[in-house]
């Protein structure tokens, strides 16, 4: 049988291997923040000509009407993105019509989002307080479906730390994506996050629900090999409720249209790292809180991982 | 073991004990009957339901990413610190709908977000500068006295354009009253009037209307008739009273629109304006009265317009991929697990025309996200038939009997799926609320869609797939077909 509990701190190091350089990225880079979170206009507009002209070109219309320090970009062939602060309607139709005339073509607007930066802060905090909420309710959901087993507690907590992990692996990829593709934090990655948190906790309850199950059946076997016996029994669902998820998501990113690709990228991160936290370091962690082995981390005459 | 007669396409089982027997072909029948239903709720010309005082259209909802439109925030506009009062932000929510609804967009939303914000959401509407400066016409109504000034002052504040002040300032007065409700009904003498850098005094505000309707007069000329709330009706009967023959200036947005002499008491709350009115211009008189009278100024606190174009686009994709997402699954579990499999597929099936009817009947609207939690939410409804499948399987490995090992599968597999499913709706909730109270009705929408999907799967995997694996398992013996079932062989 698959031992995989028994080199539970290598697949620890695998998660660190990720996670570390992403947490460096976040550390280095920070997220860059959306007009949703961070307040500003943002403008998605369609040049029906069908030739751009060079951003500075754009950038100058942008400058004569008191947006100086705009970021113009383009997307397509045809149509431009622009992020200024915070504008109005009237200054929108303004400055799109200047950039109508000075180009000679009629542009199409696709969007224009304003927010203030007020409600942006707001989010960000309300933010924080959902992702806290969600691991408090699902901590004392836990505890209390497996009240009947031994240290209940225990595996409300595992959960909690692998979800955090996934939390980590989306928030540390994420960094260095935007760092390196120019992506932005949005509410849609907010949901992903979220979601990414329902799932990893749906997968680790699987896990843990058969150790619970199995708990009860081999009450003479060592808690180690009960652990890791739940584990692979459970392994052909995993991966398969994996694929299916995958699959799903894989068609949304490539037929699902450019709105909602950087939500259904940070979804197959969080949902591939969900079903490696619920396998490879959840239930290891059980294992390591009932033989207390941190008691030998730093011990250097003592092997490490004893199996 | 042939225990059963096929009977008009339902299995009549005779004996046996194991769980489902003798509800079977209820569950069946009643499952029938359900999928002739969502077939005919998702059907896309359905007619609706009309039937004597029911109205109820059953139509696809989409958000605004998918067929374009307005979205904007409107925020009170007061001095930081102030609270809002519950019931005015209310009050002003009502009369952001009338006035999206004079702009004559379909399906237009208005729904407070929060303590201090008004969501609208105008899907399709083109003219994004227009439905916003309608919006934000803030329309602050106030009745203010002017009893203290000659009518050459009055004649100059009449000038277009000019700003006069007043003792009422947004949620709070200056008088010792906390919202602006109560602060109307405070006796008039209690405040100071006339300041010396012309503060005027507000008597009441247009929060105080109830009705305003445009009449003709004996003469054939035209006069606005209101009428006032109790509280209104008090507060202005005291003034009137006291101020017979002196005039009351109509005050929008601190500018004064008209400034009639009272002149009789005002006793029973009922009054009207006369004057020199055509038709046209006391239409504009009441509308002004009755829409612009939000009890607290409003501004665009965020806004998002998006062409139609970008969301024909969106939604044509997200369909073909939600498709061939489907398809994909289907085809996975049909391979892998064989004749479960396949049973599995129809049960998805029967899930998807469920979810969607559930959709179309709340109506859930369907925003990009949405289509994205619905699509999870697939995921989800596999899972369950994975994790009983997982368990049938190895209770077929370990010897047992077909029947046995589908309903042990069953109880086995069940407190994982609950558990998990669980988990997986406090997050759905916890997304909801921070959707609902921010105004993100993108987040809202995806935790809506996620979480009945949730709830529609555990249905589905539970009783659909079950019965309609022992419909099939009835008719047929495993010892000759265990390949069906991805078990290598016959234990």
């Amino acid at each position: 049988m698959l031992n995989i509990v028994g080199r539970r701190y290598l697949f620890f190091g695998i998660s660190l291997v990720v996670i570390i350089p992403g947490m460096i990225a976040l550390a280095l880079w920070g997220l860059p923040l959306a007009i949703d979170f961070s307040g500003g206009s943002l403008l998605q507009a369609r040049f029906d000509s069908g030739t751009l002209p060079q951003p500075a070109q754009i950038l100058e219309v942008y400058r004569q009407n008191g947006y100086g320090d705009s970021q113009i970009q383009t997307s397509g062939t045809d149509q431009i993105i622009v992020r200024t602060k915070q504008m109005d309607e009237t200054t929108k139709s303004k400055i799109v019509a200047a950039l109508s005339k000075q180009f000679n073509t009629n542009i199409t607007v696709l969007r224009f989002d304003t927010v203030g930066p007020a409600v942006g802060s707001e989010v960000a905090t309300r933010a924080a307080l959902a992702v806290a909420a969600a691991a408090v309710g699902i901590t004392l959901y836990i505890t209390y479906a497996f009240r009947g087993v031994q240290h209940a507690f225990r595996y409300g907590i595992s959960a909690i730390i692998a979800m955090l992990h996934d939390v980590l692996v989306v928030l540390g990829v994420t960094a260095i994506l935007c760092h390196f593709l120019g992506w932005e934090v949005d509410p849609l990655f907010l949901t992903a996050l979220l979601t990414v948190i329902g799932f990893s906790v749906h997968d680790t309850i699987v896990v843990f629900d058969r150790i619970r199950e199995n708990s009860n059946t081999f009450r003479r076997l060592p808690y180690e090999t009960v652990v890791n016996h739940s584990i692979v029994q459970t392994l052909a669902r995993s991966i398969n409720t994996q694929l299916t998820v995958m699959f799903t998501l894989l068609a949304l990113l490539l037929f699902g249209g450019i709105t909602i690709r950087h939500f259904v990228l940070t979804l197959l991160i969080g949902v591939f790292s969900g079903t490696y936290s619920s396998i490879f370091n959840a239930a290891p962690i059980l294992v390591v809180w009932e033989n207390r082995e941190w008691r030998n981390w730093f011990r250097k005459d003592t092997q490490e991982a004893p199996v | 073991m042939p225990a059963c007669q096929p009977m008009a396409g339902i299995c009549l089982i005779s004996g046996g004990d194991y769980y489902m027997s003798k509800r079977f072909p209820w569950l069946l029948v009643s499952i029938i009957v359900l999928i002739i239903i969502t077939i005919w709720i998702v059907w896309p010309t359905n007619p609706g339901i009309h039937l004597g005082s029911i109205n109820k259209d059953i139509q696809t909802k989409l958000g605004l990413d998918l067929v374009g439109g307005v979205q904007a925030l409107l925020e009170a506009d007061l001095p930081t610190g102030t609270k809002v009062d519950p019931e005015a932000l209310s009050t002003a929510r009502t009369i952001v709908e009338n006035r999206v609804n004079g702009l004559g967009v379909n399906e237009a939303v208005v729904q407070q977000a929060g303590n201090n914000r008004i969501l609208v959401e105008l899907p399709g509407e083109t003219d994004p500068a227009k439905a916003l400066a309608a919006l934000q016409q803030t329309g602050l109504l106030e009745f203010v006295d002017f009893s203290k000034i000659t009518q050459t002052e009055i004649a100059a504040l009449q000038i277009p354009n000019t700003v006069i002040k007043t003792d009422f300032v947004g949620g709070t007065t200056t008088s010792t009253s906390p919202t602006p409700t109560t602060s109307a009904t405070s006796p008039v003498t209690s405040t100071a009037v006339t300041k010396p850098e012309q503060i005027f005094h507000t008597v009441m505000t247009g929060a105080e209307l109830s009705s305003v309707a445009v009449q003709t007069t004996a003469t054939g000329g035209y006069e606005v008739a209101f009428v006032l709330k109790p509280d209104g009706a008090k507060t202005f009967k005291d003034f009137t009273t006291a101020n017979v023959g002196k005039p009351l200036a109509i005050v929008l947005d601190k500018k004064v629109i008209s400034a009639p002499n009272i002149q009789n008491p005002i006793t029973e709350g009922k009054g009207v304006i006369t004057g020199n009115y055509t038709i046209d211009s006391a239409n504009a008189l009441a509308i002004q009265l009755k829409y612009g009278s939000l009890p607290i100024p409003l501004r665009v606190a965020s806004s998002q317009t998006v062409g139609p174009t970008l969301g024909q686009d969106s939604l044509q994709k997200s369909l073909v991929a939600g498709v061939i997402g489907m398809l994909v699954v289907m085809l996975y579990m049909a391979l892998y697990y064989r004749l479960p499999g396949i049973v599995a597929d129809l049960a998805l099936i029967v899930y998807a025309l469920i979810a969607f009817s559930i959709f179309k009947l709340i109506p859930v609207t369907l925003t990009l996200p949405g289509i994205a939690g619905f699509v999870l939410s697939v995921g989800v409804a596999v899972d369950a038939n994975v994790l009983i499948f997982e368990r049938m399987k190895e209770e077929l490995r370990a010897g047992r009997t077909l029947r046995q090992s589908v309903d042990l599968g069953w109880a086995r597999a069940w407190p994982s799926i609950r558990d998990s499913n669980f988990s997986t709706l406090i997050t759905c909730l916890i997304l909801g609320y921070f959707g609902k109270t921010y105004g993100a009705s993108i987040v809202l929408g995806f935790a809506l869609t996620l979480g009945i999907g949730v709830l529609v799967s555990m249905f589905t995997a539970i009783i659909v797939t079950r019965t309609f694996l022992h419909l099939v398992l009835d008719n047929i013996e495993f010892s000759e077909h265990h390949t069906w079932f991805g078990v290598a062989r016959s234990l």
